[in-house]
């Protein structure tokens, strides 16, 4: 009976509907925590280091890096119009409204997301969240709420940071290796880059942090037993999270812009 | 006799396509220690965290005390699991706190207690299991195997439950240590009235601690319609029974396991 199309054609559904309906209600009890109770501070203090103070490195360097890359390969483009003074304003708005917001969250999918997936992966088949549970502990408020609000609160704040570093990197290679004439960078900064875009760099990014969280913690909680088991959880919050923060970005992309018509006209 | 104080009426439990367990009717009464045993994979543990609340059946009932435990809010739930301790296979230890953290978690997450008398009970739980205060301040990953185990029954009995359940409480331990665990599982019923719940693989175990065994068989090994418990009684009766499939499970007999997988 398991070997038939119509067996095969029914798993083939049910299967991605069941996860999504799994995924739906961990989202809603975590949520539900969220606006209920917080767990105490105690708790979510090493969260907040572990997301937000670890992740400032690799925040930083990506930040910068994306920014001299995106000057490099614009100033190509725009030499031959010969425009190259609107450098910045297409570096800057490339970087806060688009790029940084996605890249930052794809670095911080990579070393927080796998971390949390990990970590709690690793609780789940050592026995430690039903031990959480027959304490007393409820392991959504416990293990899942901390981590959502580090990913929530300080995910917009490293993309700010990346974002800064880019614009201040960019800056650098800009006006002192490409020569480009530093008062037109900023001039035309300012001239194309709106509050706006900031704001909608950071909407995104507190998506995008919501997504990480919530896709490795799923993910974790539902580790199969074993190495294996734990490493598949990891590989597939970054692979889970990276086409989330992708669907975020499209469909925020195309509301946000909505909005922007509305307000400029 | 008395009403049961944990009991499963036609429990059936399967994980995906995985049946575990099949139409299980089991009491367990105050004051008795009851001992699971059967080979891997026949669903001890899963019976036991059945009867702890840490499962939901797929199909049955399971009642604390005459109360269903579907028809339990949330809250209250969560209250009366903390009536049963439960000590993990592996201990399940926080990795990330240190023993007296492990110990007092329970007590910080449910109580308002002054970190005075916690500490007092957590070095009186340390105490009671044949530790020193001193190992309060070490992380789990520098504890031995034996000494994870008195720390996650020093956890269990924290919050004085009235039920403690031991997964395999002595796997993975020396003969030594095993029957030190052994001696802690009698002393704390001494000590207090408590239920006591073990799964196990350890006749020795079970010749020491049982006041009743229950034996478990894997679905797949049996004829529709008939029962998963095939043994109930005293230990003496285990060790004395014709029944060749309990026989070869009390005394280690491989002939029939090598039997089965020769027919395979």
């Amino acid at each position: 009976m398991h070997s038939t199309p119509i067996y095969w054609l029914g798993e083939m559904i049910i299967r991605p509907v069941e996860a999504a309906g799994d995924f739906a209600l961990f989202t809603y009890l975590t949520l539900s925590w969220v606006f209920s109770r917080w767990p105490r501070s105690s708790v979510i203090w090493p969260s907040l280091y572990q997301i937000g103070v670890l992740s400032l490195p690799v925040v930083v360097i990506t930040g910068a890096f994306i920014g001299m890359v995106l000057a490099v390969q614009s100033y190509d483009q725009l030499r031959v119009m010969h425009l190259e003074s609107q450098l910045g304003a297409v570096v800057n708005l490339t970087l806060v409204k688009e790029l940084g917001p996605v890249l930052a969250a794809t670095m911080l999918a990579g070393r927080v997301g796998s971390a949390i997936a990990a970590e709690l992966g690793t609780m789940r088949v050592t026995e430690q969240i039903d031990a959480l549970e027959a304490l007393g502990a409820n392991p959504i408020q416990y293990l899942v709420v901390p981590r959502f609000l580090g990913c929530v609160l300080l995910i917009p704040l490293l993309t700010i940071i990346a974002d800064g570093a880019g614009i201040y990197a960019s800056w650098i290679f800009s006006t002192y290796v490409l020569e480009v004439n530093s008062y037109y960078y900023w001039m035309h900064t300012y001239e194309f880059v709106t509050l706006f875009d900031v704001y909608s760099g950071i909407i995104k990014s507190v998506l995008f942090g919501a997504a990480i969280a919530l896709v490795a913690c799923h993910r974790g909680f539902h580790a199969r037993a074993g190495a294996e088991g734990v490493g598949t959880a990891a590989t597939q919050t970054f692979v889970f999270s990276f086409v989330l923060i992708l669907l975020l970005d499209f469909l925020s992309g195309v509301l946000l812009s909505q909005i922007s018509q509305w307000i400029y006209g | 006799m008395s009403v049961p104080a944990l009991e499963l009426k036609h429990v059936s439990c399967q994980f995906g396509n995985q049946k575990v367990l099949r139409d299980i009717n089991l009491q367990v009464f105050p004051g008795e220690t009851l001992v699971l045993i059967g080979e891997s994979g026949c669903g001890k543990s899963v019976t036991s965290k059945l009867l702890g609340g840490m499962l939901e059946p797929t199909f049955g009932e399971v009642f604390w005390q005459d109360r269903n435990v579907a028809a339990i809010p949330p809250e209250e739930k969560m209250r009366q699991r903390l009536k049963i301790g439960y000590l993990f296979q592996s201990a399940a230890l926080f990795d990330s706190m240190t023993v007296y953290e492990n110990i007092a978690f329970g007590l910080h997450q449910n109580t308002d207690l002054k970190e005075k008398v916690v500490r007092d009970i957590v070095h009186s739980r340390i105490h009671d299991v044949g530790l020193t205060n001193d190992v309060g301040r070490k992380k789990p990953s520098e504890l031995s195997g034996g000494m994870r185990k008195r720390v996650g029954l020093a956890r269990a009995l924290a919050l004085a439950p009235e039920i403690i359940v031991y997964d395999e409480p002595t796997t993975g331990l020396d003969p030594v240590m095993s029957d030190v665990i052994n001696e802690l599982i009698i002393t704390t019923r001494q000590r207090r009235p408590v239920i006591s719940i073990i799964v196990t693989h350890d006749m020795h175990t079970v010749q020491k601690v049982a006041d009743r065994v229950v034996m478990l068989y894997p679905i797949e090994k049996l004829q529709p319609g008939q029962s998963q418990i095939i043994f109930e009684g005293t230990p003496e009766q285990a060790f004395s029974s014709q029944d060749e499939r309990v026989y070869s499970f009390v005394h280690g007999d491989a002939t029939r396991r090598l039997q089965e997988l020769a027919t395979a």
